[in-house]
């Protein structure tokens, strides 16, 4: 279990006004696609070195709310908190609200589909955020990314080129180009479900580590049984509302909502 | 039996030659302006602003949609009576190419913009970057590549489509066929010769987009 007073290292140029400890907040999300709403004002806050996975079935709105957080999906209702600063329509921040970029440079993604750079080398594709996103020198950025992409194990890789990797080590790549940001928290959306099933320990192996080092982390899965290990905290969402949370024990192993329990025994057999 | 003599027209080579010139003149003129203007009206198409969109998107259809040899002619005789005066034909055939070629070029751009996975776009964005910066260091370099080869099919065309300028009387290359046969009676030898001076200088740029589109194939 990881513990909020091990919360990861960073230069976080946005300070917070209260002494609270809460990271990420979502409050009263609302998505809708058309006429259909796929979140129901969903609220969630992330403590300083929390884990906290969100499970449900497809179609539970989970990736979508996931993508909330870091406003690739802009919310119809409800607003986004990065330390207690909403986070503004706008790249750049104005008056009291805050960026996007500037949200999205403290709360790190991870995809699916990894969604590398092509054309970009595996250490061009870790150092591009520090370089243009954060203005390092590129020394700098090749030293920090190097200490990522050798913590994910792909140290030998580092001028493969994505097409000649398998996909656990895409999705790795991705993790450390997400890591060398230094973000202050993760957005982890399904990370293995794109993954043949021999390669999907390789990415939680990572994945793991890093909450033991106390990085803060949404994580949506598929994967219960690895929620019930890593996460502080587990979300079960169902028709684009949170249906139950709560410690993983609880929530995995002695549900007390129907809905919930039939989710679960679909994975029990 | 004809027989063929080619004699009185390497006389007139020099007619020949400034005719390929005026045509590559033209060629390089209209891409240059039509490259610019197209990437504007391509991100004009992309800018999720609707009455831009719309406006660039009529562009498009306008000049996509009707023939370059009545572009050509309704902007030399037809639209300096509405604008109240006169246009010299160069003017108007640098104007009407570099209009079609923009429209045409538009859609080569966006086509290989669009084609880049949205992930792309939403991982660039992730790690904070700008839209502008998205654009220039993610999608462009990979769309640039991909939309090459029919960038240059393009300009093949383009270069192609400058003889029709001869109409309004800007002496390329076809103009200087139709000149050298008034003075020396000899069509068949003109519009052959002008024939192979199109077909020499635009058998290599062909042979290099086949290239370029092979070595993309290969390399994805």
């Amino acid at each position: 279990m990881t513990s909020a007073s091990s919360a990861p290292a960073s230069s976080s140029s946005v300070s917070s006004p209260a002494a609270s400890d809460i990271v990420l907040e979502a409050r009263g999300i609302t998505k809708c696609f058309g006429a259909l709403t796929v979140l129901h004002g969903i609220d969630l806050a992330l403590k300083a070195g929390e884990v906290v996975s969100i499970i449900g079935p497809s179609g539970s709105g989970k990736s979508t709310f996931i993508r909330c957080m870091n406003m690739l999906e802009k919310p119809d209702a409800g607003e986004i908190l990065f330390r207690n600063r909403r986070v503004g329509e706008k790249h750049r921040g104005s008056g009291d609200l805050l960026g996007q970029g500037e949200l999205r440079r403290h709360v790190g993604m991870v995809f699916q589909h990894f969604n590398l750079f092509p054309h970009m080398s595996v250490l061009e594709n870790v150092i591009e955020g520090p370089v243009i996103v954060q203005r390092k020198s590129r020394a700098e950025a090749v030293e920090i990314a190097m200490d990522y992409i050798a913590k994910v194990g792909l140290a030998e890789k580092r001028d493969a080129r994505p097409d000649q990797l398998s996909g656990g080590q895409k999705q790795r790549v991705a993790i450390a180009r997400a890591l060398a940001m230094q973000p202050d928290a993760l957005l982890l959306d399904e990370v293995t479900s794109a993954l043949d099933p021999e390669l999907v320990g390789e990415v939680l192996g990572v994945v793991r580590d890093l909450a033991n080092q106390g990085m803060t982390m949404v994580i949506v899965t598929h994967e219960i049984s690895f929620a019930a290990d890593v996460s502080d905290r587990v979300v079960f969402m169902e028709n684009g509302r949170i249906v139950a949370q709560g410690l993983p024990e609880t929530i995995l192993r002695r549900p007390d909502n129907e809905r919930l329990k039939a989710f679960l025994a679909r994975f029990h057999g | 039996m004809y027989t063929w003599s080619f004699a009185p027209i390497i006389q007139a080579s020099d007619l020949f030659l400034w005719g390929a010139w005026i045509t590559v003149v033209y060629t390089a003129g209209s891409i240059a302006i039509g490259l610019v203007l197209g990437l504007a009206v391509c991100f004009a198409r992309l800018s999720g602003i609707g009455p831009l969109n719309w406006f660039a998107q009529g562009f498009q259809e306008l000049f996509r949609c009707t023939p370059l040899l009545v572009q050509l002619l309704w902007i030399y005789y037809a639209l300096p009576l509405l604008l109240g005066f006169d246009m010299p034909n160069w003017a108007a055939a640098l104007l009407t190419l570099s209009l079609y070629a923009a429209a045409f070029y538009a859609e080569v751009f966006r086509g290989g913009i669009v084609s880049i996975d949205k992930g792309q776009f939403e991982a660039g964005a992730a790690i904070g970057m700008s839209g502008w910066q998205v654009m220039r260091r993610i999608i462009l370099p990979q769309a640039i590549r991909r939309m090459m080869p029919a960038f240059i099919n393009q300009s093949v065309t383009q270069f192609k489509n400058t003889s029709l300028v001869s109409v309004i009387s800007v002496a390329d290359l076809t103009y200087m066929a139709s000149i050298v046969n008034g003075q020396t009676y000899r069509p068949l030898e003109s519009y052959t010769v002008v024939a192979v001076l199109y077909f020499v200088i635009l058998f290599p740029m062909m042979k290099f987009a086949d290239y370029i589109e092979h070595r993309m194939r290969r390399g994805n």
